[in-house]
């Protein structure tokens, strides 16, 4: 490997790549990830006892968790909360993504890219708390339903899961859109006449040639969009009430509320199996590699 | 025929609804503003004032936010650059069986939720007694940033024509010359696009920073804990500063990426 590298830009710059790309892989992305989880297989200590006869591997810290059904329930429903704002997602982009890519005349999907790229550019908190406004209980959408008599009474859109939901779908929307549009803008336009043409009604038309043409940006979103979702710690802590907590809420306590690292650093790896499990699920489902997503 | 017009019409349709869904959150923020109102709202509106943008240019929590934010910024920049360039060369020069093990690895922090990697470069430094800080979160943000930077650059670097390089080193330049004369300034603007994304990134913020700020703050941090205790539309007035200069910010970008992406002569 070094060889080719020396051969194209000499020994000195050969070894700067190689050097700097060694210390961000070994030092920052593979050995802070295996002290991660060797942590969360070893009993909380004083600095004292670290290295003596109780700094042993556990299974204790995963163990509570099972024992803990406040901790499961969370768990589980941040996972299948993370799908259901997945699949939102998807049902809200694909139209979307459809209309750029093929309907729209080049002028019109230029327009409409800059206006979607402008919201995605402003941050997370600033998004979130915009909705945090909007959805406040004497806020302007309560308001607006009261006026026009939809509603008797205002709704608590932030007391249940509904108000998360929502903001996550808002705020993870363009990392669906764009995968979606790039897949679709590939496609042969001719493909779609020939199979009306043919007598495909649009529905079947969608269903058995953009679709599986799309696959690799379909699965590209909805791994980044879930990641993204399970891994949410603004908008759970904005948009929701202290009985709709998020996975990474209760992980953020036991680092700096409960001060046990170890028991921490378990649910951090638990939630990272789930994010690993559910990339492998989709790549599989969709038979796509790791370079497909990469694009 | 006229089903597929209803269904181009609906279409259109929906997109309207979605840029309205799109923008009006952002908007009805902006408007809370100007509101006369402690709590940030536009019902009812109780008369308009400019007197929330004197309360957030006097508040010094905000300020000091900002510093670390820009400092944190700085030293990421400083660091994911030479990082995601390093792996661009890397990735497009070698061959070898290695290579695919090498890139999911560089890719892996994209695909890992950002408490995580704020968690892991945490525990890892307290074994050399490095807790949370301004330190640890620059380490924390450039080790995903670092990704995102090399992405940009491989996708330029992908269009070089190497025999450039090779007329260089046939013409005499040494390894290094053809290096600094021909590659790097080919790379320049994707280095300065990838720039502008990093430091973006980094300035925005919040799942990874939470774990690894320690007692500091960055403008994110120190916006989610305004939200949650001692919220007035001072908030809004910062989130519209800094909507507009992102919205500036992503003008010049756009307009100049695609003047490049166009064939020139055209």
């Amino acid at each position: 490997m070094f060889r080719q590298l020396k051969a194209r830009f000499g020994s000195a710059i050969a070894m700067a790549v190689v050097g700097v790309l060694g210390v961000w892989l070994i030092a920052m992305v593979t050995l802070p990830q295996l002290q991660m989880i060797d942590y969360s297989f070893r009993p909380s200590l004083l600095p004292a006892e670290i290295g003596g006869p109780k700094d042993h591997w556990t299974l204790d810290n995963y163990v509570t968790l099972f024992n803990n059904e406040i901790h499961l329930a969370i768990f589980f429903k941040t996972l299948w909360s993370s799908v259901l704002v997945t699949l939102l997602t998807l049902c809200v982009s694909y139209p979307l993504a459809y209309f750029l890519a093929k309907v729209a005349s080049p002028g019109q999907a230029a327009l409409c890219l800059l206006l979607l790229v402008i919201p995605f550019w402003v941050n997370e908190i600033l998004r979130t708390f915009a909705w945090f406004i909007l959805l406040a209980y004497s806020g302007p959408l309560n308001e607006l339903l009261l006026s026009m008599g939809l509603i008797e009474r205002p709704i608590r859109y932030m007391s249940g899961d509904a108000g998360v939901l929502i903001g996550m779908v808002y705020a993870y929307i363009l990392f669906m859109v764009f995968p979606l549009y790039n897949a679709i803008e590939s496609l042969d336009g001719n493909q779609i006449r020939a199979a009306r043409d043919l007598g495909a009604g649009s529905l079947r038309t969608h269903w058995r040639i953009v679709i599986p043409h799309a696959k690799p940006g379909i699965a590209t979103g909805c791994i980044m969009t879930f990641m993204l979702a399970a891994g949410s710690y603004a908008v759970p802590a904005l948009l929701g009430s202290p009985g709709s907590r998020w996975f990474t809420q209760i992980i953020y306590n036991w680092f700096f509320a409960g001060g046990d690292w170890n028991q921490g650093a378990a649910y951090a790896f638990m939630l990272l199996v789930l994010c690993i499990g559910f990339m492998s699920l989709v790549m599989r489902l969709f038979k796509v590699g790791l370079a497909d997503i990469a694009k | 025929m006229s089903a597929q017009r209803l269904l181009d019409w609906g279409l259109r349709f929906y997109i309207g609804v979605f840029f309205v869904y799109l923008f009006l959150p952002l908007t009805i923020m902006a408007a809370a503003t100007f509101n006369d109102s402690r709590f940030p709202t536009i019902v009812p509106w109780n008369g308009t004032t400019l007197k929330w943008f004197g309360e957030l240019w006097a508040d010094g929590g905000m300020w000091a936010a900002l510093g670390n934010s820009l400092m944190v910024a700085g030293g990421v920049l400083c660091m994911a650059i030479p990082i995601g360039v390093a792996s661009a060369l890397f990735l497009t020069t070698v061959e070898s069986r290695a290579k695919p093990f090498v890139y999911g690895l560089i890719l892996s922090p994209l695909l890992t939720p950002g408490v995580i990697i704020g968690i892991s470069t945490l525990i890892f430094w307290r074994q050399f007694d490095v807790s949370g800080g301004l330190f640890l979160t620059i380490l924390g943000q450039t080790t995903f940033i670092s990704a995102y930077v090399m992405l940009m650059v491989m996708a330029r670097l992908q269009r070089f024509d190497r025999t450039l390089e090779r007329a260089a080193l046939d013409l005499g330049a040494t390894p290094w010359q053809a290096f600094r004369r021909v590659l790097l300034p080919f790379l320049k603007p994707a280095i300065l696009s990838a720039a502008v994304i990093a430091f973006l990134q980094s300035f925005e913020n919040y799942n990874t920073s939470l774990f690894v700020v320690g007692y500091d703050t960055t403008l994110t941090v120190y916006i989610a804990s305004k939200v949650r205790t001692g919220l007035t539309p001072a908030v809004n007035a910062l989130g519209l500063l800094l909507i507009l200069f992102t919205v500036i910010l992503a003008i010049v970008y756009e307009t100049k990426r695609r003047r490049e992406l166009k064939p020139k002569g055209v």
